[in-house]
Order: structure tokens, then C-alpha cells, then sequence
């Protein structure tokens, strides 16, 4: 589907690829036919869409589900915590953790 | 390759002295005691709590007569309930010298510490004359932990430890994969992959159980970094970390300090059973790394993204590290660069034919980064379990 080789497909099934080099803003990679713009940096390790992922939609990685779309996702799209919940438990980021210590403090 | 012969038949890769201290109160003196010694294979371990816990006792008894441990000298400050003479008669029952000294009675810091670096020196003499022996693939057991982990240790780091497990195992070693916590969402295929059907409801009721764990605890195994690397969310991290195992069929389960009956891949249950009472069920990658260890690992293979920099003490450990970025920075702390197989420079398959052969030179003496550097970190905390259930281990 993919041939940019910043970008890794790791099983057939998948509808999110790896990022494997970082991708500066205003580089264009190709996802599913089309050209896309990429607006922020994207470090090595990071995810885009592989094609649209509609709201509700699991996120297939490894061939296995790996959380849910929060909202709709387009094709070479930044996939990460702002559009993707876990099913099992909420992921804990730096922001929420300053906050759970600053509501805990005395 | 050879190994040190130790009464019971098994064979260590290492020599270690252990100086244990049975209380946070002797940490002091325990590490005077080692630390004129530190360059010749005497490491420091040790419990804190003043309590009494079965599962540290049992730790302690796995880790004091690990193979690769020579010789082993108690530190106790003297009220603690650490039951230390029933651990040096166990420790004594295999022949290696072991001793316990007892601060109270002793007199004091300074007397203790003379006492303990005397009885070192002699020590370091009698092990030097431990019996050598052949010891090959199948003498070796071989645990595996990542940390620091971001989405590079999924995709390289982590499924060359798969390879390399799965030639360990057709080799007839025995291989140890864990933390049931990291592998929340993989259990419905891990459980496919069960050597027996009666192990399938086992491996699933482990995940289980430390889902139920780590959501009363509130927080799972992902820590704010793994979400800048790149991970999302637990269950990504999950088959990332999954993927250490390899494609051996899943021979048992072990709890800590429950050695591998015989080769094949095991699961470590970390997780304590019974009430939510201990907090998190590893504190550290460096607690995990200690089970590993309690269940007879000769060395473990850690893996990092971000990049750890951590040893341990008794066994060496290999780091594999997952991100050719990290690589680059912090190269003197790795022993193997994965990364490589993000930059096209290697396949998976070559790097997980490297980690066996590593394995194999560092079984036969060759120090890992970490050794060579003078980590040989160690941490134990407060836990419980019950006792394995009898579809658990191979019959």
C-alpha cells in the first residue's frame, strides 16, 4: 500500500504506519495514493493514518487492536492521544500527572 | 564454555560474592563492607523492611544460591523480623561459605565492617577454587525485561529478543518472557500459544489479574515518556513488549523464584496474588530484573527505546537498545544496536542471531556494557503469592 521507506507497515492488516525517521513540518509523505503535508514534527516511533478511521473504529497495529479512534482520522494523519483512547486504561501523560500532584499536595 | 559447578549440579556463568543486608538499618554497613570489593565481583543486595515477608525471604534464599553466586554474607542490624538464621542454614545446606553478621552484637559500624571485609577476603580465597565444567546452551536459563521503552522497542529491539528466544529454546535452553502488567490485550493470543489446554484459562486469569491490579492502582505500566515516544496507549505498548517472547509454544508459568523445570518458555507472573495491599507490583525495571534472576536467569536481556543504563547484580545484563537515535547517544551503556534494523542495515533475523551469539561470549566471561562499568544495581520491596497451581508447570 505504503513505499515510503519512512514509513513502516508492520503487518498487512494494520491501519496505522510507523513513523521511522523523524518528518519535519512541510515534508510530504505518500499514504494511501496521496500526497500529505505533514503540519508538526513527527519523531521516529510516532504513528499516521495508513487511510481514513472513522470515529469508533479500533486502531490495528501488529494485526492486533491497540485502542479506539476518539474522532475521525484521515489518511496520513498524526495517530496519538489526541484521537486514540485505550480500552483498557487511560494513558497517564505529563499534563495529567502535574495536575493529579498539584490536586494531591497539602 | 565454562561454567562454576555448584553442589546441586546446576552451573553459574559468574562468581559472585553477595553481601545482604536483612534491613534498610544494616544498608550502611553492607555496602562498606563491599565497597573495597566492588571491582571483584561482590555485590550488594538486600531487603529494607523491618517486617517479615515470605516472599522476600524466598527471594533472598533463590538469590543467595543462585549458580552464580559463590559465596554469600548476611548483614543484620539484630531486632529486624528478617528470619536470618533460617536463611543462613538454607544458604549453608549448598556447601558455599555464607555467614551472617549481626551489628548489635558485633559492636557497632566500624567493628562490623572489619569483620565483614575480613571474612570477604577469605571468602574471595575458598571460591577461587570452585570446580569449572563444559556448560553449554542447555545448561542456561535467560530472562527478558524492556524499559524505557518507545515505539522503536516493539518494532526492533524487542521482536529480535523473539528470535533470539526461539533459537535459545530450540537449543534446549530456558527462556523466561514477564510482566503480565505490559501484556494487558495480548492475552487472548498469548493463551492460543498455551503447550497444554489446561494452560490457556492460566496464562488469561494472570493478564487478568493484573489488569484488575493495575486499575484499582490507577496507573498501568505506562509511564508519560513512552507517550512521547510515540506509544499511544497500553495495549501498543503491549504487543510491542509481547513480541520479546518469540514463537516457542508458552511451556508454564512461573512466580518468582520458581526455576523452569525444563527448556522451553515460561511466563513470570509478577504480580501479587490475594488483596491489593503492596502497592505497584514492580517499582522498578531493576525489581523485575532480580525476579528474573530469583527464577535462575544466567543473564537477562533488557530492552530500551529511550535507553536505560542499568546492570544488575549476580547475572549480567545485555541491553539491546531498539532506537538508532538513542544509540548514537548513548552507545558505551549498549551491547547491541537494533536500531540498525530501522536504518536497513540489518534484518531482524541477524540481529537476533547477534543476541544469541552474545549471549553465548558473555556466558563464557566476556563482561556486558553494564558489568564493565560497575552497575549491579538491586531492589526488593514488599510482596505476596500463592503457591503455583498445578496446571501451571509442565507434568
Amino acid at each position: 500500500m505504503t513505499c515510503d521507506p519512512r514509513l513502516l507497515l508492520l503487518h498487512p492488516a494494520d491501519n496505522v504506519l510507523t513513523v521511522t525517521a523523524t518528518l519535519e513540518p512541510g515534508e510530504h509523505v505518500r499514504v494511501d495514493d496521496r500526497e500529505v503535508e505533514i503540519s508538526k514534527r513527527l519523531p521516529l516511533g510516532h504513528k499516521v493514518a495508513a487511510r481514513g478511521i472513522a470515529v469508533g473504529e479500533k486502531i490495528i497495529k501488529y494485526g492486533a487492536p491497540i485502542g479506539s479512534a476518539k474522532q475521525a482520522i484521515a489518511a496520513g494523519e498524526h495517530v496519538h492521544t489526541h484521537n486514540v483512547q485505550s480500552d483498557y486504561l487511560p494513558t497517564v501523560l505529563r499534563e495529567d500527572q502535574a495536575r493529579f500532584f498539584a490536586h494531591q499536595s497539602p | 564454555m565454562n561454567g562454576y559447578l555448584r553442589s546441586d549440579g546446576r552451573k553459574g556463568i559468574r562468581n559472585v560474592t553477595v553481601v545482604v543486608y536483612l534491613v534498610e538499618c544494616a544498608h550502611h554497613v553492607a555496602r562498606e563492607v563491599v565497597f573495597p570489593y566492588r571491582e571483584h565481583e561482590v555485590h550488594l543486595l538486600g531487603f529494607p523492611g523491618c517486617y517479615p515477608n515470605a516472599y522476600a525471604h524466598r527471594m533472598l534464599r533463590q538469590l543467595c544460591t543462585h549458580p552464580n553466586v559463590g559465596a554469600a554474607l548476611l548483614v543484620s542490624l539484630g531486632c529486624e523480623g528478617f528470619n536470618r538464621a533460617g536463611l543462613l542454614e538454607e544458604i549453608r545446606a549448598t556447601g558455599q561459605p555464607a555467614d551472617v553478621l549481626v551489628i548489635q552484637e558485633t559492636g557497632g559500624t566500624r567493628k562490623t565492617i572489619a569483620e565483614g571485609r575480613q571474612w570477604i577476603a577469605a571468602a574471595l580465597e575458598k571460591i577461587a577454587t570452585v570446580p569449572r565444567e563444559p556448560i553449554a546452551v542447555s545448561d542456561l536459563v535467560v530472562g527478558t525485561v524492556c524499559g524505557g521503552s518507545d515505539a522503536t522497542s516493539g518494532i526492533t529491539a524487542n521482536p529480535a529478543v523473539g528470535r533470539a528466544f526461539d533459537l535459545l529454546v530450540q537449543n534446549g535452553a530456558r527462556v523466561v518472557f514477564e510482566e503480565t502488567g505490559e501484556l494487558i490485550g495480548c492475552e487472548q493470543i498469548m493463551a492460543a500459544r498455551a503447550a497444554r489446554p489446561n494452560l490457556a484459562p492460566e496464562l488469561i486469569a494472570c493478564v487478568d489479574k493484573a489488569a484488575r491490579y493495575y486499575t484499582k492502582m490507577g496507573h498501568g505500566s505506562f509511564a508519560p515518556g513512552n507517550a512521547e515516544g510515540g506509544l499511544t496507549t497500553l495495549e501498543e505498548k503491549s504487543m510491542g513488549a509481547y513480541s520479546k517472547s518469540g514463537n516457542s509454544p508458552i511451556s508454564g508459568i512461573l512466580k518468582p523464584g520458581d526455576v523452569p523445570p525444563s527448556a522451553g518458555l515460561y511466563l513470570l507472573d509478577v504480580v501479587p496474588d490475594g488483596e491489593i495491599r503492596w502497592g505497584f507490583p514492580n517499582i522498578s525495571d531493576i525489581q523485575e530484573i532480580g525476579e528474573l534472576i530469583a527464577c535462575g536467569s544466567h543473564v537477562t536481556l533488557f530492552t530500551t527505546g529511550r535507553g536505560s543504563v542499568v546492570g544488575s547484580a549476580i547475572s549480567p545484563v545485555i541491553k539491546i537498545c531498539a532506537n538508532p537515535e538513542t544509540y548514537r547517544r548513548l552507545s558505551e551503556d549498549m551491547d547491541i544496536n537494533a536500531g540498525r534494523i530501522l536504518e536497513g542495515a540489518a534484518s531482524l533475523d541477524e540481529v537476533g542471531r547477534e543476541i544469541y551469539d552474545r549471549i553465548l561470549r558473555v556466558a563464557a566471561g566476556e563482561k556486558t556494557a553494564s558489568e564493565g562499568m560497575g552497575h549491579a544495581e538491586f531492589s526488593l520491596v514488599y510482596k505476596s503469592f500463592e503457591p503455583l497451581g498445578p496446571a501451571c508447570l509442565p507434568g
